[in-house]
């Protein structure tokens, strides 16, 4: 299996404050991976360093067998193959959907217009909402919003995906159109690293659970292990309120 | 039937809006009255003293006015009425300063281009609207040709220019040098590099805590000091440089406050996208910034507009200029009021229109959905 994304003793401290603690972790191609934890425990921004969205202090972030430091070079790159989802959807408001999407493959790729315009549809057409494409995000529902979002991020044809809990933000009756989007998505291959307290998003599409608390990675195991038989306290209380509620 | 009733329909509506906001009550009434009687007098007034009663090109006894003495207020002690003919003897420095007459429709037709120059840049749905952003661009070249002249058209020195081409030199000038300044300026500032921020907060900081008159006399007498021998800059130019530097400042500081409504989300975004700063700056961060920034970018612009009349302190003749020069000769003194209203009027429409194109933006974004 190929290795596409390593964390070796990341570090990573707001001022005083340390957010990440020796943080080890592999991903290996194809794999998808559901991070959850209580807020505060730093899962979001560990994700947001693997594309350089945060920066680590110490240890080691390799992507793509591409180190991340703080050369421009290296972080473009790795930017170029790793898409990003998040809480908010982050749509450019000034945009129209189908510019949303086809920005970047024209101005990054440097891909001529039409062509860029095209991919773009044929993504829209993936997450089902084609017939949105000269509206503006302001006009779409939140659901429809990230459904963009997740287009435009695939636009790039990006080979790993982040979802910086990409539903927390939506209506419950809306969550479902984005989770099936995401699922049709981890079924066609692609590398996935997902923070999200959907659980039963993770049970169906989760090769491997990982659960952090306070900086830490606290356990990390196959759904059924960590669903079934958590090995730790924090795991259990966490999975007790969680999935009680 | 239904022609009539809608009428009687809209009357009533009238009839309980007067109602309401103007006699609610003995207070209110009572205000209504006074107000209205208040505006009545020094309207009427007003009216009489600069159209029903005053003097256009003729007096009372129809002679053509050539001098103060012929105006009708200084021939019978029972007139009062405005005397326009300073106005109309002093038209061509008024719009021209003193632009050699047989050379001014060179300067009609900068003036006439100038709407066409910035349409383009004024409404976004304009047909054609890219053709006029490239003539935007060309007009200040095809301008400065036509006012000073060069192969095929004698120079005129701007020592010559004056009145309503000074004013509107510096200040769309000025404003226009500005802008693109403006943006760097307020980019620096927001720069994690420590040397580039430091240089636009010192700049911009001293700028705006320095008086525009200051700033002025500043360039006037320290400008040459900069520029190699014999390189000796021309008034106009040395207020212009103060004037765009002085615009550059403020209008940085609300192209600032508009970059800070942007939410961090939307660089992340973008970033994680691939796209590079300059990339960001230019497709997600700047367009949604100005949008946001426009009200006090226009104010900036307003009070600019008015502040070039501040130019008459190092010599210039813009039209403040202008005015108090036609009021220093003999022939026309003491026509202050004509002369002043005048000059107030003229900046109030330039004024008074770009607080009305603000305003239909601001309401145009509003409704705007993105």
């Amino acid at each position: 299996m190929e290795r596409v994304i390593q964390l070796e003793k990341v570090n990573k401290w707001y001022d005083d404050f340390h957010v990440l603690k020796d943080i080890d972790l592999n991903v290996q191609k194809g794999q998808k991976i559901v991070v959850c934890g209580p807020s505060g425990s730093g899962k979001s921004t560990m994700i947001r360093c693997i594309n350089r969205l945060e920066a680590h202090q110490k240890g080691q972030i390799v992507v793509h067998g591409t180190e991340l430091t703080n050369d421009l070079k290296n972080i473009d790159m790795i930017r170029k193959n790793v898409g990003m989802v998040f809480q908010q959807f982050n749509l450019f408001p000034h945009l129209s959907v189908i510019d949303n999407i086809s920005l970047a493959p024209i101005w990054v790729k440097k891909m001529p217009k039409k062509e860029a315009e095209d991919i773009a549809m044929s993504y829209l057409e993936k997450v089902k909402i084609p017939e949105q494409a000269q509206k503006f995000p302001g006009q779409l529902s939140g659901g429809q919003q990230q459904r963009v979002a997740i287009a435009r991020s695939l636009a790039m044809n990006p080979d790993i995906m982040l979802f910086d809990e990409p539903t927390s933000a939506l209506d419950p009756e809306m969550i479902k159109e984005v989770l099936d989007v995401m699922i049709q998505l981890a079924e066609e291959g692609m590398t996935m690293l997902v923070v999200t307290h959907e659980m039963g998003f993770a049970k169906t599409v989760a090769d491997q659970m990982i659960f952090m608390d306070e900086g830490k990675i606290v356990e990390q195991a196959t759904p059924d292990e960590f669903f079934n038989n958590p090995k730790s306290d924090r795991t259990k209380l966490f999975l007790s309120q969680i999935l009680n509620h | 039937m239904t022609a009539f009733s809608n009428q009687s329909l809209m009357r009533n509506k009238y009839y309980s809006w007067i109602i309401k906001n103007l006699f609610s009550s003995w207070v209110n009434s009572l205000m209504t009255v006074v107000a209205i009687i208040f505006i009545y007098e020094v309207g009427t007034f007003f009216l009489n003293w600069a159209i029903f009663g005053a003097d256009f090109r003729t007096n009372f006894r129809g002679e053509l006015i050539t001098d103060r003495t012929l105006c009708s207020k200084n021939i019978s002690p029972g007139e009062f009425g405005a005397c326009w003919a300073i106005i109309y003897a002093r038209w061509d420095q008024f719009m021209y300063g003193f632009y050699p007459i047989e050379q001014v429709w060179r300067v009609n037709f900068v003036y006439v281009l100038l709407p066409l120059a910035i349409i383009g840049i004024l409404f976004d749905k304009l047909p054609f609207r890219k053709y006029f952003i490239y003539f935007t661009f060309i007009y200040p070249f095809l301008a400065y040709f036509m006012l000073y002249g060069g192969p095929g058209l004698s120079v005129v020195g701007t020592n010559k220019w004056g009145g309503l081409l000074v004013t509107l030199f510096l200040g769309v000038t000025g404003i226009g040098l500005a802008f693109p300044l403006s943006i760097v300026l307020a980019l620096g500032r927001r720069s994690k590099m420590p040397i580039v921020k430091s240089l636009c907060v010192v700049f911009i900081e001293f700028i705006r805590g320095v008086p525009l008159i200051t700033l002025l006399f500043t360039a006037n007498v320290m400008l040459p000091l900069f520029l190699p021998d014999g390189v000796n800059p021309d008034n106009l130019l040395r207020a212009l440089v103060a004037v765009t530097l002085f615009q550059s400042a403020y209008m940085a500081e609300a192209i600032r406050g508009g970059l800070q409504a942007i939410p961090r989300g939307q660089i992340e975004a973008a970033q994680s996208l691939g796209l590079n700063y300059w990339q960001t700056t230019r497709k997600i961060i700047l367009p949604q910034a100005l949008k946001i920034a426009i009200p006090p970018i226009v104010n900036t612009c307003i009070g600019l507009f008015k502040d070039t009349s501040l130019v008459l302190i190092i010599g210039l003749f813009d039209l403040l200029g202008i005015g108090r020069a036609a009021l220093a000769d003999m022939t026309w003194t003491k026509l202050y009021y004509e002369v002043y209203v005048f000059i107030s009027l003229v900046f109030f429409i330039f004024c008074f229109g770009m607080s009305r194109y603000s305003l239909y933006l601001e309401k145009k974004l509003k409704t705007d959905n993105s």
